[in-house]
């Protein structure tokens, strides 16, 4: 039977009412990826002939998996040069808990090295292609887990978000993409970036599959110290309580865009008030000051985090390292030397506060807030070269919830001129992932997104 | 040297005895194991390894700060030290810079030599991890991060050592404090206490701290640490009598030679880049978890000295007891059955180790009872021993008589012998002093 376009919840109601085996489910997607991988780069490496699990609710199911998460006994690379030969011994809590549930991994995903970047091109394995447009990038730095799953090489992925990475490329890839509280879900085994940003997440077909792969993730890891030990809810059913909301637009988050994606806005909103839901306009810090504060802030932890790979051990030494990594180290290792410290780290710091504050009295007024996930729909590949700070402009929109910590997911809604994905994102407060995902699966009930998804699984039919 | 007044400050690194390492469940305890073998990836610092921190390590280092008369800090926080060396596997340690568990504390104890009371200040005690061990063979080095991540207190004192005597007695006093705390074995030769004096000179009447500094790296014994300073002392005040600067550096100790070596010479201040561990939460001590863990020090060193002085022991006695907890706790069980003896004579007793560890505090008590007793000697009996002992000794008996009077501790212990013990040595001293001068 043909599966083209079916999610994980449907594949596990045709795998357990015997209309399709899990062996077959798996060999469709190892052919699918193997047949269009050179073509768009998704993955770096398929794991193939494992053995498929027979229990567990996701026995069967295959996901792509971004190439940071660490797993047991499969190259896991960061897209880096530096780690192209390091196989690790420890598996990440998330593909753990993956694994315990019966999921396989088919294949780690290529993402901007380091995670350094938001379209795969910083990538020391090549760009990853835009399912929509081959000629165009994905976005990042979850690219590849976005353009497996926008061209159903995999029914769904994980990718990680330290400002953006997981939403921008799924916006541009036409997907659903969860970017979770800090701390909701381990980092453990997740190869740092910003350390006190890093979130893992889902990026699917459906709100629901996002809601299933959270529920699967979520939870306090006694292996990771920031993880938190808030109790995890029942999202898919918080997901169906089909709550009445009242949903900020911050009016600062509706300047220098894309006239297609303001306009995209504008109907969302207007079908979010016919559907009964209350818009209201806010406003919050203007996106740049959460640029400068999660720039200063990310380049500190990531020129620390990259000081293990010394030459010592891996094989390769650190003219092994890429131009965007050596950039971010350099910048990083300025703002925390001395006399630098509190112009920069400091500052960055206190201004970070300020931005949780902001949220924290938006959030007394309204239950969600509402903004384009993306300034722009996706670029060509190789326009990342004009822009001196490329993520951090693509990713504006996307910082406030980063640096504060809180969750956000984007949800596909309908095109632009070019006929490209537009990404709308809907932004919670702390550990509120249920009422996120209840807003967006309404949402996805009344619209289906204007046919994004289903338009999206018949590129590679 | 005259001239010059010293400035000595002390580091000491004390590696706790937990179960497991810092950050990772590894084994704490890495001797003599084979080399890498106990480690994994949190403590080897793999891409995606987290720190968790060990909350026996952080109570242990509040228990130091406590028994130290610190302020504990209820706010406190790990921080990165970032560094390239091959033993750091994270290119950072992570360790404490602006909120240390504990800050501004005291060690008071009883000099021996001088026979007063000191105190010496704490500035800041702070909680990290230990590093792997480099040994260079063949013109290679190899790494072993066995150790690597192993609980690491160091405590850091004001630069208000004046001489070697006194650097020396406060290691020995904190080496005891900390193996009465119970929170490391605190064995020198294995490198679980480690000491750096950072030492330098200024004129007499100068209040500025010198221009430099000079640290003296892992120093493991008392002694060397006293010898390390002098050495120090004297090679600086000849580099400033030369009108010169010693350099800021950091040096070694040669055991053999007894002399320190330049290690490496600190241009600037090293920049560490210091910054909030993100990967922990920061620490927060509630009063109740402070003064649970109160509850748990012992008597202290300082404590039982003073309390040995007053019940009547001899302040160098009380240092020993103090010193030696197993003697200590043997003369605290002596009297816990027998208050009536003498103190000091117990101690005594004890140090001079008449009175054995291994027997019953019972067995141990009755000993203390007897050797304390004074002796009954029969006069008679000891007529006899003192003219057989003269008789048989006339040589000696002659030198005595010349004027080497010191030989009448020969008879001494003659007579002894023939009274078989039976005998007060002081009465036998008298008896024949009055018979050697007829």
């Amino acid at each position: 039977m043909d599966i083209l376009g079916k999610s994980i919840i449907q594949l596990q109601d045709l795998i357990s009412s015997k209309k399709i085996s899990s062996a077959e489910v798996y060999s469709y997607f190892m052919a699918r990826a193997k047949k269009h991988n050179n073509d768009l780069n998704a993955f770096l490496t398929l794991v193939d002939e494992q053995t498929i699990k027979h229990d567990g609710d996701m026995a069967g199911i295959p996901l792509a998996v971004k190439d940071n998460f660490c797993t047991e006994g499969v190259r896991t690379t960061a897209s880096a040069k530096l780690l192209e030969d390091f196989v690790p011994q420890y598996e990440s809590t998330v593909t753990q808990r993956l694994y315990d549930n019966g999921a396989t991994i088919l294949g780690k995903t290529n993402l901007d090295a380091w995670a350094h970047g938001s379209s795969t091109e910083t990538s020391d394995f090549g760009p990853s292609k835009n399912p929509w447009d081959i000629t165009r990038a994905p976005g990042g730095s979850s690219g590849g887990t976005g353009a497996a799953v926008s061209a159903y090489l995999t029914p769904a992925g994980i990718g990680s978000e330290t400002a953006g990475s997981i939403r921008l490329p799924a916006a541009w890839c036409g997907l659903v993409g969860l970017k979770p509280t800090y701390g909701r879900v381990s980092r453990f085994g997740v190869i740092a970036m910003g350390s006190s940003f890093d979130c893992p997440g889902p990026m699917t077909l459906t709100v629901e599959d996002s809601a299933y792969l959270l529920q699967l993730i979520a939870g306090h890891d006694p292996y990771d110290a920031t993880s938190s030990t808030e109790a995890v809810p029942d999202y898919l059913k918080q997901m169906k309580e089909k709550k009445k909301f009242t949903i900020g637009l911050p009016k600062e988050y509706m300047e220098g865009l894309d006239a297609d994606i303001e306009k995209r806005v504008r109907d969302a909103l207007k079908v979010l008030e016919s559907m009964g839901h209350t818009i209201k306009e806010v406003s919050l810090l203007p996106p740049k000051y959460s640029i400068s504060v999660y720039t200063i802030l990310q380049r500190a932890e990531v020129s620390s985090n990259l000081a293990r790979f010394d030459g010592i051990r891996y094989g390769k030494d650190r003219t092994h390292f890429g131009s965007e990594a050596k950039r971010r180290i350099m910048l990083g290792a300025y703002t925390l030397s001395h006399g630098h410290y509190d112009a920069f780290y400091t500052k960055a710091q206190k201004v970070k506060t300020l931005i949780i504050e902001d949220m924290q009295r938006v959030f007394q007024d309204v239950d969600l807030l509402i903004a384009p996930s993306t300034p722009v729909t996706a670029l060509t590949l190789g326009e990342f070269h004009k822009f001196a700070f490329f993520g951090e402009t693509m990713d504006a929109l996307d910082e406030a919830a980063a640096v504060a910590g809180t969750p956000a997911i984007n949800i596909p809604f309908g095109f632009d001129s070019q006929g490209l994905p537009v990404g709308i994102q809907i932004m919670g407060n702390y550990f509120e992932e249920g009422k996120i995902l209840d807003l967006a699966y309404q949402f996805e009930q009344e619209t289906k997104f204007d046919g994004v998804i289903e338009k999206g699984v018949k590129n590679y039919e | 040297m005259n001239k010059y007044e010293p400035v000595i400050g002390l580091e000491i690194h004390v590696e706790l005895s937990t179960k497991s390492k810092m950050f990772c469940q590894c084994s704490a305890n890495y001797f003599g194991k084979e080399p890498n073998s106990n480690t994994c990836p949190v403590c080897l610092g793999m891409p995606g390894a987290l720190p968790v921190p060990n909350r026996q390590a952080v109570e242990s280092t509040i228990k130091i700060g406590q028994a130290l008369k610190c302020k504990i800090n209820q706010h406190s926080k790990f921080d990165r030290k970032h560094y390239f060396y091959p033993d750091l596997a994270k290119g950072y340690q992570i360790s404490q810079y602006d909120q240390p568990i504990a800050e501004h504390g005291e060690l008071t104890f009883y000099d021996k030599k001088t026979n007063e009371y000191k105190t010496f200040h704490i500035q800041r005690i702070h909680l990290e991890e230990d590093t792997g061990k480099l040994t260079h063979a063949d013109g290679d080095t190899l790494v072993d991060f066995n150790r690597c991540s192993v609980p690491l207190v160091e405590i850091v004192t004001e630069p208000e050592f004046r001489n070697s005597d006194d650097v020396k007695q406060f290691l020995e006093e904190l080496h005891t404090l900390i193996e009465y705390l119970d929170v490391s074995d605190a064995d020198m030769e294995k490198g679980s206490m480690r000491m750096e004096p950072n030492i330098s000179i200024r004129p007499i009447g100068q209040k500025d701290y010198p221009p430099y500094k000079v640290e003296v790296k892992n120093i493991n014994s008392f002694n060397f640490a006293k010898k390390a300073v002098e050495f120090e002392l004297v090679r600086q005040a000849e580099i400033l009598d030369r009108g010169e600067i010693p350099a800021q550096e950091t040096r070694g100790y040669n055991e053999d030679k007894q002399e320190t070596y330049s290690q490496r010479t600190k241009e600037n201040a090293k920049d560490y880049r210091y910054f909030p561990e993100p990967d922990i939460p920061p620490m927060v001590f509630s009063d109740e978890l402070l003064e649970k863990i109160k509850q748990t020090l012992p008597e202290l060193p300082f404590q039982r000295f003073t309390r040995l002085v007053n019940s009547g022991v001899s302040p160098a006695f009380a240092i020993i007891l103090t010193q030696n907890v197993v003697k200590g706790n043997r003369f605290d069980e002596i009297f816990s059955v027998r208050k009536s003896l003498d103190p000091n004579l117990t101690a005594s007793a004890i140090v001079n180790n008449r009175i054995s560890t291994d027997i019953s505090v019972a067995e141990a008590a009755d000993k203390a009872e007897e050797l304390l007793k004074p002796k009954e000697t029969d006069t008679g009996a000891l007529t006899d021993a003192i003219e057989k002992a003269i008789t048989a000794n006339p040589k000696v008996y002659e030198d005595y008589k010349a004027g080497k009077t010191n030989s009448i501790m020969f008879f001494v212990g003659q007579v002894m012998r023939e009274m078989k013990g039976k005998a007060d040595a002081s009465v036998v001293k008298q008896a024949l002093e009055k018979r050697l001068e007829q």
